[in-house]
């Protein structure tokens, strides 16, 4: 019996592989995603269990390492127990038992590659090793945006064409025999007609195509992705998986020609044992279970002391009692978490929020110079403004090592003798004296300071079709979104800082991964901008004033740029009426400045190369230097770790020391009885965060087929991915050196309001809702007036009471922060 | 001065020495340690400089011990000291420097960092030795060195499939050179008699005599001087080694491959300029190929996609125009210009990620505007030819396989027959008559005889032709490969002035390597682990000293200079008559066929991705 025979067109059967591919985006988008994101429409567990079982990847942590967490006591016992309660009710010690006994791992075994095995296991022949060397060096060259000096001669009409026109015309060959060849040129080759030559049986098209597109993931996922969205590639190229498919299997009927002659019986007629249907139920094994029940402890351990913190804390809304000194907002981004809590130390009297980072403004960025755009707000989103950047002229530091001349026969023999000499010196000081040159990414060159933007509206640009800057109702509209959804709507302080983030590195290929998620990778610093100029034109507040939003006169806007991995700040010249505004804006600039040495002092304690022992300048100078070193592959850890996102107002935030785990949104539910703007905030929060930490939890766990593996031997393909050595495959995920310190759990997403609402919001958006059904996303009510913790589990909202709580005092958690590179549970600071 | 040499071959030794003892956990003075002896060396370097113009720039000869004597042939240590060797001194001595001190914190936390420390040092002192060697003898045992850490630094990441077939590769393109090396070393002991230090090549007259009278001889060392220099130097037609060297961390390609290793073969050159500066015919050979090299890699340059491949060939086109000017005899330029090449690759290679950025960035504020494909004006025909040459590398990776291995594999899948026990039985029917006839030299007819090594050297061949195409049985495989050395061994014996002690020296090395390496196979197969020659099975996973034991055993019997096999290759090749070229050939053959099918069972057994995938296992194309 054959039972992988399938009845699928072909067509069908592309649509699924793009969908099981990975979709990671060119280098410079980089957008974290859920890496397992085609199982998503399946519960956590049972999504895992197909990917284990179909593609063979590493899903969870092992066996083994699981039971050494419990010994390190990073799994606590007695929850352990309580999960085994719940589901072997009766033999609980029984289970306890097994899960601690040594063990033998299992091997994995998947069902990907098993049909395209027969050719070596009946043929003898390794189609892999003379197929996919040609095959990179093709697509790369195809798809390269500016690293060969010599492009790959391209015909408007695709890939294959391309391909075709560059065999008609050379007096070499792409092959080594004549069939593959006359194929090709004569245009009959259809992908049915390739295959069935090559299978004698079209039924089992689809299992093939799958093993022979994940025999190499990268490539074929990026040409899928820019398939469907060729806006990727500033340097655009019309590619379909369909052309690529047929040049490799055109490759591939090359080399059995070249082996056997061009008489071999199809690789149909030589399957004689039944496999297993790729899609086919799986069906969990007991090793499985062990498995998701150890994790579910692990997680479990870490949730329940972050829920104990919840428990009993006071949560008087301090806000009521008068107009603070200023406020600030920032992105929701965890690393953000730890900065306003040590601005909130430095200035007691200040207010903090947090918002997605593109704060409500979405639109193209033109830099002044260029004629790329930019987009700058969720990748979803398509905007229809455009900002230019004007008045300012901007020149990039050139490097002459990148220079194509460096690579020429004569010119590069001048350059050898030449400033072959100077490198030797350069090689010398950027070893031992670090400095920021032309090779480093600085988030602060993204918008120039003395720039101008476009904001306001002149009409539609030719060229783009987009409109330029905003109009007045337009401006309102969106500073009347952000405020009202962070709740910042009374008691506004005279200074209001809109605080942008973006993060600097050198050598670092995924550097867009460490910018703003909610600005595609790119800093926000524009997007503050704009909303602080928005906020300070009088024309606005006048339209909000209409419409009951009052924004006291002498409130003013400044925008603000972070630089999360040198914890430097730069502040967009705001305009002051008087010098008490100017003697007050400086007092801030301080307590920003003090919050952001400690705040390195706090981060610093992850790098074991910094060891801190009281001088906190030092450790700041250090954790800069680590920006511009070209050998430091750690300039941030970015956002590993991260585990929760809080969704609520700061009071219930306030007094918890996160350990910058956390994303935390800003939200007054007593604005949204309704739970309108909680279901904008949910719709962004949840492919953003969730993407972020699903992307960090499969990386961990597989870092060699779901991560990139260490970035050490990198090599950059083409400016659109990495690869290993020469001939390797493009590496989706993220490089090991970015997930090392990274605890797998889910999200624990925490929301302050009524379970009613939630569930409200949930029942309306079904694609926001399998988020939290599937239990990709953990989800928990905070409720707002018992001050009761639900958690949400199989679509209802069960009470949860927490097991610990930890309270320490601001000395207590001094100490272990800084003497510790472990993570620290979430504790509750006693003033 | 004589001490400051001294020091200068020790300290990397020593280097190398503390840096296996260090525990492994210790990243901090495993690092420190190679910064150190790096920067000592540095320091010294620029030292024997000083002294040396003090010396009045005069060439200076130490010779040391002989290691081996016997009549007409001497095996000594020799080191130089000239203006050639204070410039890759330097060289060698600053970017060992920078680069552990660029990696201590590259490598910070990763799987290997102690492993890869080792190598540098080792590295690094294979690397001294070579541009400190006063003749060719000490001069090749820096030469295996290099190559073995270059294998070993190539396979860094051992637990993947690319890094570890690349090994491989490169290693066999590498062994093609050593025994270009060899050849050329049987060559001069039958042009002076006696070994030759590069003392004496300087001397006009002691060359130019015997050039006068063996010039086909003195032409095919030169050939061989230039095999050796083009592989390791990745000329035409070695070229595609170097770019999938690029498999190690980024660091340890920008030393090897951007700057030192790469070098070497154009410091043989400059080395033995002398030998062949009066042979025009070479030197406009040696011009020819350099020129036709720098053509060929950089249009390859030119259509790479990826960085790394690009600073390869464009290294490969400038080293190319180094061979010229060597020919050419200008000496000077030639060794600015690899000091201006190092400093540039290692600089663009160590800088190469950021190439994302920095491009974006670029392009950006320049509109990239593409001429259409038009780039040289010349028909469309002849420019989609050579840019699809260029593209598949004008064949050069496929070609060893084609030409090469593939044929090999062909020739020795035939012999299905040769099973483990049949290797006994054969093979001890072969060793017992071949000592029959040795013992009775005397009484075979003079007219069989001279045919006899060569009938005893093919057999030998064959074996070691089917021991490196042996898919499945590992015994087998290993087997052969001992074997083999006992066959040439016999074939020598055939010839005249080779004696038991001689046999005994080349032999002993090579039976204490096979029994270890066949102990390791047996506990491993005790172990119950699945070994096969059919793919790779990763065992260092689990097996880790194993594999360095194995690992030893494979040096063994490939001749490297840790066992008086070493030695024995040589005196192998001293027996060799000089009209017997055909059996140099052979015997040259299977000792290249030998330590390449050594290193392949190591590489099956313990590298690539482990077989049991309880863990994380890279897909094989990553």
């Amino acid at each position: 019996m054959k039972i992988i025979k399938s009845s699928k067109s072909t067509a069908q059967t592309l649509e699924l592989l793009k969908h099981y591919l990975p979709s990671q985006a060119p280098l410079k988008d980089f957008i974290h995603h859920n890496t397992l994101h085609a199982f998503q429409h399946e519960p956590f567990y049972r999504g895992l269990s197909k990917a284990k079982d179909v593609f063979g990847y590493n899903v969870l942590l092992s066996l083994t390492q699981y039971q050494q967490l419990f010994h390190q006591g990073k799994i606590d016992e007695h929850i352990l127990e309580k999960i085994l309660s719940e589901r072997k009710a009766d033999e609980i010690q029984q289970w306890k038992q097994r899960l601690l006994d040594p063990v033998i791992e299992q091997t994995r075994e998947s069902r990907i590659g098993q049909l395209r095995a027969f050719w070596k296991s009946k043929y003898k022949i390794d189609l892999d090793s003379l197929v996919h060397p040609l095959l990179f060096r093709l697509i790369s060259s195809y798809l390269d945006q500016g690293i060969a000096l010599w492009r790959f001669p391209i015909s408007d009409h695709g890939f294959l064409d391309s391909v075709r026109e560059l065999e008609k015309n050379s007096s070499v060959s792409f092959f080594r025999t004549e069939r593959a060849r006359s194929l090709l040129l004569s245009k009959s080759c259809s992908l049915e007609s390739l295959l069935q030559l090559l299978l004698g049986d079209l039924s089992y098209a689809e299992h093939y195509l799958f093993d022979q597109q994940f025999a190499h993931p990268g490539w074929s996922g990026m040409v899928a992705t820019i398939e469907g969205q060729p806006g990727f590639l500033t340097d655009q190229r019309t590619i379909s998986l369909q052309d690529f498919i047929i040049v490799e299997t055109l490759l591939e009927i090359d080399a059995l020609d070249d082996h056997f002659g061009e008489i071999w019986s199809p690789l149909g007629l030589k399957i004689d044992n039944s496999i297993e249907g790729l899609f086919d139920e799986v069906v969990s094994s007991q090793w499985f279970e062990y498995l998701t029940i150890w994790h579910e402890a692990y997680e479990m351990t870490y949730y329940d002391q972050v829920l104990g913190a919840f428990k009993d804390q006071d949560v008087t809304d301090s806000k009521a009692n008068s107009t603070p000194k200023f406020q600030a907002v920032f992105c929701i981004d965890d690393r953000e978490c730890s900065i306003r809590r040590h601005l909130e130390k430095e200035e007691p009297n200040c207010e903090t929020y947090g918002t997605p980072g593109f704060f409500n403004v979405a639109f193209y960025f033109q830099p002044s110079g260029s004629e790329q755009l930019t987009k700058l707000c969720p990748a979803p989103l398509t905007p229809k403004h455009l900002v230019k950047e004007i008045k300012v002229n901007r020149t990039s530091e050139s490097d002459f090592h990148f220079n194509k001349h460096a690579h020429g026969l004569f010119a590069g023999w001048i350059a050898t003798h030449t400033l072959g000499l100077i490198s030797a010196f350069r090689l010398f000081l950027s070893v031992f004296f670090p400095r920021k040159n032309a090779t480093a990414v600085s988030s602060f060159d993204h918008c120039h300071p003395d720039a101008e933007l476009t904001v306001e509206f002149e009409g539609t640009d030719q060229k783009t079709g987009l409109q330029i800057g905003f109009t007045y109702t337009e401006m309102a509209d969106r500073l009347e979104g952000l405020i009202k959804s962070i709740g910042l709507v009374d008691s506004i302080s005279p200074i209001v800082y809109i605080v942008a983030h973006g993060s600097s590195s050198v050598n670092n290929t995924h550097f867009a991964g460490y910018d703003c998620g909610a600005c595609s990778g790119r800093p926000g610093s524009v997007n503050a901008r704009l909303m602080a100029e928005f906020g300070n034109k009088m024309e606005v507040r006048e339209i909000l004033r209409n419409r009951g939003v009052v924004i006291p006169k002498e409130t003013i806007f400044i925008a603000a740029l972070h630089d999360t991995s040198r914890d430097e700040i730069q502040f967009f010249n705001g305009e002051f009426s008087s010098s008490a505004y100017q003697e007050m804006n400086n007092d801030n600039i301080n307590a920003f400045n003090r919050a952001l040495t400690i705040n390195a002092v706090e981060r610093s304690r992850r790098f074991e190369s910094i060891t801190f022992h009281g001088n906190t300048r030092k450790v700041h100078r250090k954790v800069k230097r680590r920006t511009v070193s070209l050998f430091e592959p750690r300039p941030e850890l970015n956002h590993a770790t991260n585990a929760l996102a809080i969704v609520g107002g700061r009071y219930i935030t306030r007094n918890l020391f996160l350990d910058r785990r956390a994303f935390l949104n800003s939200y007054d539910y007593q604005n949204d009885m309704k739970g309108e703007r909680l279901q904008g905030i949910l719709s962004a929060l949840a492919p953003v965060c969730g993407g972020i930490n699903l992307e960090y939890f499969f990386s961990r766990v597989d870092n060699q087929q779901l991560g990139a593996g260490t970035k050490l031997p990198h090599n950059v393909m083409g400016l659109i991915g990495v690869a290993n050595g020469t001939d390797g495959d493009l590496r989706t995920g993220l490089p090991s050196q970015m997930i090392e310190v990274h605890d797998p759990v889910r999200l624990c997403l925490i929301v302050e309001h009524f379970p009613e609402v939630i569930d409200e919001v949930l029942a309306s958006n079904s694609g926001l809702a399998e988020w939290f059904t599937n239990e990709w996303i953990h989800l928990v009510a905070y409720h707002p007036t018992k001050r009761a913790l639900l958690w949400y589990r199989n679509g209802v909202f069960e009470p949860y009471v927490p097991s610990n709580r930890i309270a320490l005092s601001k000395e207590e958690l001094d100490k272990s922060t800084y003497s510790s590179a472990e993570n620290i549970p979430v504790t509750q600071l006693i003033r | 001065m004589e001490s400051i040499i001294h020091l200068l071959v020790f300290i990397p030794i020593v280097g190398f020495i503390i840096s296996l003892l260090i525990p492994k956990r210790n990243e901090y003075i495993l690092s420190w340690n190679s910064f150190v002896i790096a920067g000592l060396q540095f320091v010294i370097s620029i030292a024997a400089i000083v002294f040396w113009i003090i010396g009045n720039e005069r060439s200076l000869d130490i010779r040391e011990v002989s290691i081996f004597e016997t009549s007409g042939y001497d095996f000594y240590i020799d080191f130089f000291y000239d203006r050639i060797t204070a410039v890759f001194l330097v060289i060698g001595a600053s970017m060992t420097f920078i680069i552990t001190m660029f990696s201590r914190y590259y490598l910070h936390r990763e799987k290997g960092y102690k492993r890869f420390f080792n190598v540098i040092s080792l590295f690094y002192v294979g690397y001294n030795i070579v541009v400190l060697s006063g003749n060719l003898e000490t001069l090749f045992i820096g030469w295996e060195i290099l190559g073995v850490s270059s294998f070993l630094l190539i396979a860094f990441y051992r637990d993947r499939y690319l890094p570890v077939k690349n090994a491989v590769k490169v290693f066999s393109v590498y062994r093609i050179g050593d025994v270009g090396l060899i050849i050329a070393m049987w060559l001069s002991h039958h042009l002076w008699a006696s070994n030759i230090s590069f003392y004496n090549l300087e001397n006009y007259d002691v060359v130019h005599d015997q050039l006068a009278h063996h010039s086909i001889t003195g032409f095919f060392l030169s050939l061989m001087l230039f095999v050796s220099a083009a592989a390791k130097s990745a000329q035409l037609p070695f070229s595609s080694w170097l770019p999938r060297a690029m498999e190690g961390p980024t660091p340890s390609s920008a030393i090897f491959y951007g700057s030192l290793a790469v070098h070497i073969g154009a410091f043989l050159l400059l080395r033995t300029f002398p030998f062949w500066e009066h042979q025009m015919a070479v030197r406009w050979l040696f011009a020819f190929l350099g020129i036709l090299t720098s053509i060929v890699a950089t249009f390859t340059a030119r259509v790479q996609s990826s960085v790394k491949s690009q600073i390869a060939y464009s290294s490969i086109a400038q080293i190319g125009l180094i061979f010229l000017e060597i020919a050419l005899g200008l000496e000077w330029l030639a060794l600015i210009h690899i000091i201006g090449n190092a400093y540039l690759r290692t600089y663009q290679l160590l800088i190469s990620p950021s190439i994302v950025s920095y491009k974006i960035k670029l392009s950006t504020f320049q509109s990239v505007e593409h001429k259409p494909t038009k780039s040289f004006g010349w028909s469309k025909q002849l420019e989609s030819t050579i840019y699809l040459l260029s593209l598949k590398e004008w064949n050069l990776d496929s070609m060893m396989y084609r030409r090469l291995w593939n044929p090999l594999k062909k020739l020795g899948s035939r012999w299905s027959f040769l099973t483990f026990k049949n290797v006994y039985i054969i093979f001890g029917a072969i060793c017992v008559l071949g000592a029959v006839l040795v013992v009775n030299r005397d009484l075979i007819s003079p007219v069989i005889l001279p045919y006899l090594p060569e009938v005893f050297a093919i057999i030998g061949l064959l074996m070691v032709i089917k021991s490196f195409t042996e898919r499945s049985s590992v015994r087998l495989s290993w087997s052969l490969v001992i074997t083999n050395h006992l066959a040439l061994a016999l074939a020598i014996s055939f010839n005249e002035a080779f004696n038991l002690s001689h046999m005994t020296w080349y032999l002993s090395g090579v039976l204490i390597s096979g029994i270890v390496g066949y102990a390791c196979v047996q506990w491993l197969r005790s172990m119950n682990e699945w070994i096969s020659l059919d793919r790779f099975y990763g065992h260092s996973y689990e097996h880790p000293k194993t594999a360095g034991v194995f690992f030893l055993a494979c040096l063994g019997v490939a001749g490297f200079p840790i066992t008086p096999t070493f030695i024995g290759e040589d005196l192998l090749f001293f027996h060799i008559g000089e009209e017997q070229a055909f059996l140099a050939f052979l015997v040259a053959m299977s000792l290249i066929l030998n330590g390449l099918s050594a290193i392949r069972i190591f590489a099956r057994i313990f590298l690539g991705p482990h077989v049991k995938n309880y863990h994380e296992v890279a897909k094989r194309s990553s």
